[in-house]
Order: structure tokens, then sequence, then C-alpha cells
């Protein structure tokens, strides 16, 4: 078993090498993919590299998920929390270049970069994950928000994606001063930036009703709200996952949200794990806005990419119910629901990309007797909603992420009743959308104009079957899933000291 | 000196907001967006006064960062203004619903 | 303190004072008499070339963009240079200089790192042609 000691630099880069993997591979295929002229089939060369380098990033983060140390408190954290978050993050991104080779062939697009600026993303959200200090969250949000607004804007010919990308950046970095300004106040208040240091000094100095820390804690509120698109703030996701290229809207929608939510939950949770009785109100209401605004709103919708948004907002309103829940057992329910939700997104957007065409949106009358011309198609799409839905057997996994959320709520410390029955009456309204397509999909007839359906591309086609298939045989054994995403929950406020405390840090502390 | 710092940094944050609210020209937005970026700053710096200087390196974080979303930023406003002509945030409107 | 901030507010007084005076007099002794040469912007009779608000070349903005981007990057090196001596050291600093047998290129290897980073971005933009004029 390896001892980090975070004190040591060299231990340090030892516990984030899965980040710097991806980091440092990053930066190779960047150089090898200005070294050739642009082309469709460079453009597919680099997209395969890419994938391949975070298959090995996924392999350093498995080796370390499973064999755990002894690791000291410092800036970043080498939990099970982290890697299981790495696990969803690069599930996701493989799936998104594997969409965005197809994507970019369909589109005309041979700029090879856009795969690594996922990549660069990617890093960004895995340095979310481990992030034990604002200032690396601080920094891993904003490695991944410049990489995603350049993403957004990929599509140079569309005027509606320079639009979304123009709403997403002002928005994005709009939000980011804010969540700047909460951390500014926090590092006021508590005279640090480490996430357990602050916990300490809250409880030590009876830090609770500080006006600098509650205002802090508030402003950080609204900056994750906006990052995870929780109504009120959440006005920018529908237009943005509209004008953005499907697999980089995909990519929005789960993976980015991933790593949000993770931040936020261990921001929340270490940080601020005294004040729980402070912020679970207003996280509570957030959650309650957010179920019901995301799922009424979503049923009018018949552009199925600002669907398919509002039901990222909805999903949303649902994790921040694991986060309220404000236990590990909200933690670990939160992982499994992610994990759920990006691969039946991912699914359902490899569906829009085979029926997309040119700019124009996809739309429900796309979808009207799916079953009649591509019947397996039409199947796969009704797995992906009946997941998203959280519908039994049929949803696979999805049934039960929502059912670990609601467990959560039932059996936190304060049990959430208000929560809970918001959870399942908005489920039911979300319902009238989710079962809307499939019904689309195999009881209308097929529109006699409408053109044929271009066959599915090889790795649309590999996206579609892998998430399908994982959500229905992960849907039979959950408990297998379960046990290991249980280990999956952060050492809420557990300090393990330094194995020998290094010089500088005694100065910094008795300075 | 740290209440005057403090509540200077936060009339400065305010205008800020106020700005992002209310302007219509993307660019005088993205300007308030940097002016609210320097208001953390001016707090950073006024209480690494007194806790030292892991506020002053968060500064050199959040200049370096703002650099490279004002980049990406004004790449993102000029790809838009060769589709539509303009800036003006009432005129971009094609995503709706 | 106070004392130290004097001059500079005698200067900002003398300033906007000049300032102020120099506009007011002008004003109060002007006696108007325009006519068509003396309204055209250069007095001396010099014809206008052009409008100034013209169109810049796009390559302009594209350096701009990339001296701002790598410009903030000394941003880091300054307090590296300033603190390259704790740095090196393997151990505490005693009165400014490493206690025999404890350097280390710690520091150095930090900066060339970074440095190295800075290059894959710098190689980058040189092969996509970004530096190119025409």
């Amino acid at each position: 078993m390896p001892i980090f000691d975070l004190s040591h630099p060299a231990d340090l880069t030892a516990a984030l090498f899965p980040d710097l993997l991806l980091m440092g591979g990053a930066m190779v295929l960047l150089l090898w993919a200005v070294w050739r002229r642009e082309s469709a089939a460079h453009q597919r060369t680099i997209g395969l590299a890419s994938i391949w380098l975070c298959v090995a990033t996924l392999g350093a983060v498995l080796y370390m998920l499973f064999h755990q140390g002894h690791v000291t408190d410092g800036p970043i954290a080498a939990d099970s929390f982290r890697f299981m978050v790495d696990v969803i993050v690069l599930l996701g991104t493989i799936a998104a270049l594997a969409l965005g080779i197809d994507d970019n062939d369909r589109m005309g697009t041979t700029t090879a970069e856009t795969h690594v600026l996922m990549l660069l993303a990617s890093s960004g959200m895995m340095l979310m994950a481990a992030a034990r200090d604002l200032m690396i969250v601080f920094l891993g949000i904003e490695l991944m928000s410049v990489s995603i607004y350049a993403l957004a804007g990929l599509n140079r010919r569309s005027v509606r994606g320079a639009e979304g990308a123009l709403k997403y950046f002002l928005l994005g970095a709009f939000s980011t001063a804010i969540l700047l300004y909460g951390i500014a106040l926090v590092y006021g208040a508590t005279g640090t930036t480490g996430l357990y240091e602050i916990h300490q000094r809250v409880v030590e100095l009876q830090l609770g009703s500080s006006p600098l820390l509650l205002i802090g804690m508030a402003l950080l509120l609204v900056g994750f709200g906006f990052k995870v698109s929780s109504v009120p703030f959440h006005m920018w996701a529908p237009d943005v996952y509209d004008g953005s290229p499907n697999p980089v809207t995909a990519y929005m929608a789960a993976t980015v949200k991933t790593a949000a939510f993770a931040a936020f939950l261990r921001v929340w949770l270490e940080a601020f794990n005294a004040e729980i009785g402070t912020w679970h109100r207003a996280v509570a209401m957030l959650a309650i806005a957010t179920m019901v605004v995301g799922n009424t709103i979503g049923l009018l919708q018949r552009n199925v990419k600002r669907m398919l948004a509002y039901s990222s907002i909805a999903h949303a309103g649902f994790l921040l119910v694991a986060v309220a829940a404000g236990s590990m057992q909200g933690a670990s329910a939160m992982l499994f629901y992610l994990l759920a939700y990006t691969l039946a997104t991912f699914g359902a957007f490899a569906v829009i990309v085979v029926l997309s065409r040119g700019d124009a949106p996809v739309t429900t009358e796309d979808l009207s007797g799916l079953w009649t011309e591509r019947p397996w198609l039409a199947v796969a799409m009704a797995v992906y909603m009946l997941a998203l839905l959280g519908f039994p057997v049929f949803g696979g996994i999805g049934f039960f992420a929502k059912w670990y959320v609601l467990k959560a709520a039932l059996q936190a410390e304060e049990p959430q009743i208000a929560l809970a029955v918001t959870l399942v009456l908005t489920t039911v309204v979300s319902a009238g959308y989710y079962l809307y397509v499939i019904m689309v999909m195999f009881m209308r007839p097929r529109p006699a104009n409408s053109e044929a359906v271009t066959p599915t591309p090889g790795w649309t086609r590999f996206v579609m079957v892998a998430t399908a298939a994982a959500i229905l045989i992960l849907g039979i054994f959950p408990d297998q899933t379960v046990r290991y995403v249980v280990r999956g929950t952060p050492r809420l406020g557990a300090y393990v000291p330094p194995v020998k405390t290094a010089p500088a840090r005694q100065a910094a502390l008795t300075h | 000196m740290l209440p005057e710092a403090l509540f200077f940094s936060a009339v400065l944050f305010v205008i800020g907001v106020v700005g992002v609210l209310t302007r219509r020209n993307a660019i005088i937005v993205f300007m308030c967006v940097e002016l609210m970026l320097n208001a953390v700053n001016l707090t950073f710096v006024a209480f690494a006064q007194v806790y030292g200087v892991a506020g002053q390196i968060f500064v050199f974080f959040v200049m370096t960062v703002a650099a490279a979303e004002a980049a990406v930023g004004l790449a993102i406003i000029i790809a838009l203004y060769r589709h539509r002509q303009t800036v003006n945030l009432s005129n971009i409107n094609l995503l709706k619903g | 303190m106070e004392r130290t901030y004097l001059p500079i507010l005698l200067l900002v007084g003398f300033v906007v004072t000049n300032a102020v005076a120099i506009i007011l007099i002008s004003h109060l002794t002007l006696r108007p008499r325009p006519t068509a040469e003396k309204q055209t912007p250069y007095e001396s009779g010099m014809p206008v070339l052009g409008d100034a608000r013209e169109r810049f070349s796009v390559k302009f903005y594209m350096v701009a963009v990339l001296f701002i981007i790598f410009d903030i990057e000394t941003v880091f090196m300054i307090p590296w240079g300033a603190h390259f001596r704790q740095l090196s050291c393997g151990t505490d600093l005693v009165a400014g200089v490493c206690p025999t047998g404890q350097l280390s290129l710690f520091g150095l290897w930090e900066m060339l790192v970074f440095i190295a980073i800075l290059l894959v971005g710098f190689i980058y933009v040189w092969k996509k042609g970004a530096l190119q004029w025409d």
C-alpha cells in the first residue's frame, strides 16, 4: 500500500498521476494534431488516439481506486469518491469522443483539436473531483470551462452555435466571478482555502454566524447553482444545449454536470459540514424549484435537444436532493445517479447524432414512426428514455438511481419528506415527455415526406450498444455496482495527519 | 485599511453585477465581468494582509485565468460578429423557447 | 503615513488647478470668429486623409490575444525568481544560504516544466500559422 505524504512534491505528483497523464497526453496529442494538415482521416486518427489515452487514464484511475493507501491531508484528495467520479467522467469522455468523431464527419469538421479540447476539459473535471482546496476547485472549473467555451463555438459556420457559445461564455464567466467572490469571502472569514481547514476554523472559532462566511457561502451556492444549472440559474442551459454540436451538448449535459456536482458536494460536505443547518434549507429549496420547473417546462418542448436540456435541469434537481441529504449515503446515491444519468444521456444523444441533418434541430416529428423504419434505433431510444424516467426493469439502473436518492433523502439524519414527495411527483410529471417520445416512435406513422434515416456510423453504434447494454445489465445487478459506489463516499471531515510535518507547513501554521 | 478595501471592492463588484445584468453590448458585459474579477482580486489582496501570502497567490491565478478567458471570449464574440454584424445581445435571439 | 502622501496630493492639486485654469482662461479670452478653414480638424491646412474609424485587419487581434496569453504567464516567474533560493534548498534556509550539501534542483525543474507547457502552446500557435503575417 502506498503512503502519500502530500506535503512532499513527489508524493503530490504521484497522487495526481492519472490527471497528469491525461494532461500530458493531451499536450502531446495537441502537437500531433497540428503537425499534419487538417483532413477527415487525421481527425479520426486523433480521435482514436484520444480514446486510447482516456482508456489508459481509466486504467490508472482504477489501479489507484483499488490500491488506496494512507494519504495525508492536503490540497487534493485521493479517496474513492474522487476515483469514482473520475471513472464516470472518463466513461463520459470516451463516449463524447466517439460521438465526436462521427459528428465531425457528418458536419464536415476536420479540425482535430476538438478532441484535444475535450481531453483538456476532462482533466479539469478530474482536478475538480480531486480538489480539497478552493484554489484547486477554481482552477479545475476554469480549465474545464474555458475548454468548453471553445467547444460550444466549435461549428464556426453555424450562427446558432456562435450564439449558444456566447451565451455560455458570458454566463459562465459571470458565474465564475460570483463563485470567486464567494471563495474570497470564505477565505476572509476563515483565513484559509483548504476545505478541511475551513471546517476546522469554523468549528474552533465558532464562525457559524459570521456575516462574511454566510455571504461567502451564499455566493458559492449561487456560483455552483449556475454550474449545475439549477433553477433559478438555469436560463442558459436550453439555449446553449440547443446551439452546441451534439456530442458537446451530451458532454455538457452529463459529464460537466458530474464534475460540477462532485466539487459541489465535496465543498459543501467537507468545508461547511458544521454549517449544515444553515445551508440545508437553501439547497432543499433549490432542489424543489429545479425539479418542478425543469420537469414542467420539459413537457412543452418539441425540439428533442431542448427537451433533453430541461430533462437535464430536472435531473440536477434530483441530484440536489442527494446533496441536501447531507450524508455519506447521499454522496454514494449521487454517484450512482450520475453513472446512470451519464449512460442514458450519451445514449440519447447518440440517437440524435443519427437523426440530425445539417444544422437543423431534431424534433419529435423526426422521431415519428421510427419503429417502422429503424426498429433497433427506436428500441435503444426507448431504453434511454425509460432510464432517464427511472422506469423499473426496462429502465435498468435508472430506476435504482432514483430509488437510492429517495432512500438517502428519507434516511438522512433529518428525513427529507418534502423533497422525497416532490421527487416522486415530478418523476410522474416527467413521464409526460419521456413516454411521449416513446409513444411517438412506436405508435405514430412515419410522415410520408420524411427522408430516410442515414445508416448509423460505427462509433455511434458502439456508444449506443455499450450504453444500452450497461443500463440494462447493471439494472439486473445493481447490488454489485452499488458495492463499488458505496466505497466512493468522501472522507467527510476525517483528518489524516501528515506522516512527517514539513518545515514549510509548520512555519505557515505558526505564522 | 481592511474595512475600506472590502467596502471598495464590494462596491466594484456590485457595479460589475449591475453592468452584466443591464447592459446589452456583449463586449461591455464582458468588461463588467472583468470588473467583478478585479473586485475579487482586491478582496483577496486585502485579506492577504491579514492572513498571509495565500490570497496573493490566488490573485495570480485569477489574473492568468482571466486572460485565458478573455482570449477565448473575444474570439467567440468576433465569431458571432462575423455572422450577425452586431454584438448587441437584444439582437441575439435565434435560440428561444 | 499621511505625510508620505502629501507630495502626491500637492501634485494632484496642482495638475487639476492648472488644467481648469488653462481651459477657463482660454474660454474667457476667446473671441470666436469661425471660418471654413478653422473648422477643419488640422487648422494648419493639411487635408484629412480619411476616416479614423477604419477596419483593422484581424491579424492585429490575433497578435494582441496571443500576446496577452503569453505575457501574463510571466506573473508566475516573478515570485518564483524572488523565492528561488528557498526552492533550491532541501531544508530551511540558514541566514539566507543553504546549509552545505543541501542544494536541490526542485525550483529549476518546476520552472522548466512550466516553460515546457508554455512551449507546447507556442509550438502549436507557430505550427498553426497564427504568427504568419502574410
